[in-house]
């Protein structure tokens, strides 16, 4: 299982992998003074990756300290390695006392892919014998209602709407409280797209908060933000921005089957202190991974 | 938008403005600067690398050694450098050929095609087009519902496409309907993928084939990173697009996507998304982008818009009675109707020249405010709309109830309102030299 778990990942980030490795094996491997071009070409290398300027650069100092008392190529790969990995916070033990129903509110800008990982996460749950609620918080998007339920048949897991246009807020409570009922193990809510920027809508979001709290005390458990690989610098100022809200308890990062490196990940760990929780890298269900740190930076370097 | 990006070029700027005299040593200084505000807002690295250089090229040459103010005429190279890497001129849609005339939407999944075909039917529409939406997205979930919702808000015809068909052969179908109903535009939407996902992106090529579109847009995130410049060139490899609209301009986006993107295919951006709502589309203009970028406003946009939302014999009427002071509360109302219909107050200042956007931080013009006002004055009668000073304690109760509002708000108006009216006074009597005095800027 680790296994295959650990080839998919790396056939999904292969896009990726073939951009990265080629160029670093090639840097590195060219067995010269660390000179001009060198340190040039390593830094357009982290910059393109979306790891952010400041961040970059504190890796390019490490690295070229480094470089100075190193001869292989492999030593170097290490300390590469080494400095990425301190981008993301050490890993908390699962300190998850489930609470039942443990309630996970689901939340994003548009377009990053919240209602599909929302899909996948419910269809791996229901694998596992666990009875899942979704409730469908989306009530602004056209046609985010008829999505929602899609999956949701197809994880048959529970599901709890209202009409289009309706209040989210009353929807996440009708679906805790449905929950609670009905003995359910996992409610996954699902919520608008919204731009961190806009007052009025994150408002809306810590309204939809408050009302899972009013009907079970202490939901939801869990916030978790949808991040898309290929956003930029402005996925720092979207975690920043949420976070403020609702206080967000772990991260997804999505689309990153494409050729984007997805380095905004430990751009935004690193500065929020936020645990990536899951990683997408692909259509399938299985292509939505738990993530490790360590686990992530071997497969898009070795 | 790009605020971020103006208020770091905008300190560097300060100290070229600064100085009499400029020499190598300053210039490369400040360029470095420019550099990292680039880098820092997802402008491509290579492009970023040419610009600069093209930027001291000329900046080191004899056009800013021997120009009075070599800070401005830097400032000036920059603003040109900018314009030409985002493609100098706007350009428009391609209207032209037999309707009904296929246009094709294509890009990654959540870069908003779906949204944007909408803004276009409305766009178009405005311009005489007979727009039809066909949805040709036969895989992610509800995404055909999703086009047909959004058509019926509008109020446009959509194509009752089948999911079970191929993309091809749904806009066959399409095309037969649209001659049929006179339909001359079709929106094509497609289905959002990778750009290196081979079978998806032979489908866009068979499509290109069977249906000759007119253009085929590229609806590109204005969020993303370093990667928009490989997402735009595969596609425009395999499909030769005719240019690309960026979308969720709206958000705080530093904007690199939108530097960068012409630059590397060559291909113009025509439109920019800005907002959730159909009339969020705005044409792109390089020009004024750069400028907007550089914190020197965006003048011609918002004289536009202006155009667009005020009736001119009304403007005529209104200024006769500025100049005669009877400048009511309804013409208030009515004023303030018509910058409403201009857009929201935020992005509005973001055009004017000689705003500084830090003033502006943290200040979030509520445009529920403007709603409150106009119900204000809507609750007054047209007596008290017309002389405001017969509104005493009591009319004031009965208008904060009537409104929904307290009180001190309707104090707040109606003296918000008689500082206007002197203003207006000062400036029939002293022009243009007395205004000037009265504002801090």
């Amino acid at each position: 299982m680790e296994f295959n778990l650990f080839s998919k990942l790396k056939k999904g980030l292969s896009k990726t992998r073939n951009l990265l490795t080629t160029d670093i094996s090639e840097l590195f491997s060219k067995d010269k003074e660390i000179d001009y071009n060198l340190l040039e070409e390593l830094e357009e290398l982290l910059i393109t990756s979306d790891l952010g300027v400041e961040n970059s650069m504190n890796i390019m100092e490490a690295l070229s300290k480094a470089a100075k008392k190193l001869n292989t190529a492999d030593e170097l790969k290490l300390v590469l390695k080494q400095e990425l990995l301190k981008l993301f916070p050490p890993e908390k033990l699962d300190q998850e006392t489930k609470s039942k129903p443990h309630v996970v509110m689901v939340v994003g800008v548009n377009g990053t892919g919240k209602t599909t990982t929302l899909g996948k996460i419910a269809m791996k749950h229901t694998l596992l014998g666990e009875k899942v609620l979704i409730g469908a918080a989306d009530t602004f998007r056209a046609a985010a209602i008829e999505q929602l339920k899609i999956w949701s048949d197809r994880a048959s897991a529970s599901f709890v709407k209202h009409k289009e246009g309706a209040d989210p807020a009353a929807v996440a409570f009708d679906a805790v409280e449905a929950a609670t009922a009905r003995g359910i193990d996992l409610v996954l809510i699902d919520t608008a797209g919204r731009l961190h920027t806009q007052k009025n809508l994150m408002e809306e979001l810590k309204k939809i908060k408050r009302s899972m709290d009013k009907c079970l005390k202490g939901a939801p458990h869990e916030i978790l933000m949808v991040l898309d690989a290929t956003t930029g610098q402005n996925a720092l100022s979207q975690a920043e921005l949420f976070h403020e809200a609702v206080h967000l308890t772990s991260i997804a990062i999505t689309k990153l089957d494409g050729t984007a490196k997805g380095g905004i990940v430990g751009a935004v760990a690193s500065k929020l202190d936020i645990p990536v929780k899951y990683i997408g890298v692909g259509e399938s269900i299985e292509d939505l991974q738990t993530f490790e740190a360590k686990r992530f930076i071997d497969a898009l370097l070795d | 938008m790009f605020d971020n990006l103006s208020d770091k070029l905008d300190s560097v700027f300060k100290k070229f403005r600064g100085r009499g005299t400029l020499n190598e040593k300053n210039i490369e200084d400040g360029l470095k600067q420019v550099r990292l505000a680039l880098l820092e807002a997802d402008v491509n690295y290579r492009v970023v690398k040419n610009v600069i250089s093209g930027i001291k090229e000329r900046a080191l040459g004899t056009e800013v050694m021997k120009s009075l103010t070599p800070g401005q005429q830097v400032i000036k190279i920059v603003n040109d450098e900018f314009t030409r890497m985002m493609g100098s001129t706007h350009q428009d849609l391609d209207l032209s050929g037999k309707a009904p005339v296929p246009m094709m939407l294509v890009g990654l999944q959540g870069s908003g095609k779906t949204t944007t075909a909408g803004k276009l039917a409305f766009y178009l529409s405005k311009k005489g087009r007979k727009p039809f939406l066909v949805p040709v997205d036969v895989y992610r979930p509800a995404a055909i519902e999703q086009l047909k919702k959004i058509g019926k808000q509008l109020g446009y015809p959509v194509f009752d496409s089948d999911p079970d068909m191929k993309p091809l052969k749904i806009c066959q179908a399409a095309r037969i309907e649209a001659v049929k109903q006179g339909y001359d535009t079709m929106l094509i939407d497609t289905a959002g993928r990778l750009h290196q996902d081979e079978e998806l992106m032979v489908e866009l090529e068979l499509l290109k084939k069977g249906m000759n579109p007119s253009e085929i847009l590229l609806v590109a995130d204005a969020m993303t990173g370093q990667d928009a410049v490989n997402i735009a060139s595969s596609f425009d490899e395999r499909l030769d697009l005719s240019g690309v609209i960026l979308s969720k301009m709206d958000g705080d986006a530093r904007g690199g996507a939108a530097l960068s993107i012409n630059a590397v295919i060559g291909k113009p951006l025509k439109f920019i998304g800005v907002g959730e709502k159909p009339k969020a589309l705005e044409a792109f203009h390089p020009d004024r982008m750069a400028s907007r970028i550089l914190g020197m406003g965006d003048t011609l946009s918002f004289i536009e818009k202006a155009q667009e939302a005020v009736d001119q014999k009304e403007a005529a009427k209104l200024e006769k009675k500025l100049k005669k002071n009877r400048f009511t509360l309804e013409d208030f109302r009515n004023q303030m109707q018509s910058v409403r219909k201009m857009g929201s107050i935020q992005d509005i200042i973001g055009m004017i020249p000689g705003i500084n956007k830090k003033q502006l931080k943290g200040i979030n013009v509520d445009d529920k405010e403007l709603g409150r006002i106009e119900a204000i004055i809507n609750s007054m009668t047209p007596q008290e709309r017309k002389k405001h000073l017969i509104i005493k304690a009591s009319r004031k109760k009965r208008i904060a109830k009537g409104s929904g509002v307290t009180v001190q708000d309707v104090n707040k108006l109606l003296k918000s309102y008689s500082q206007t009216m002197k203003m207006i006074k000062k400036f029939n009597k002293g022009g243009m030299r007395s205004l000037q005095n009265m504002l801090p800027f």
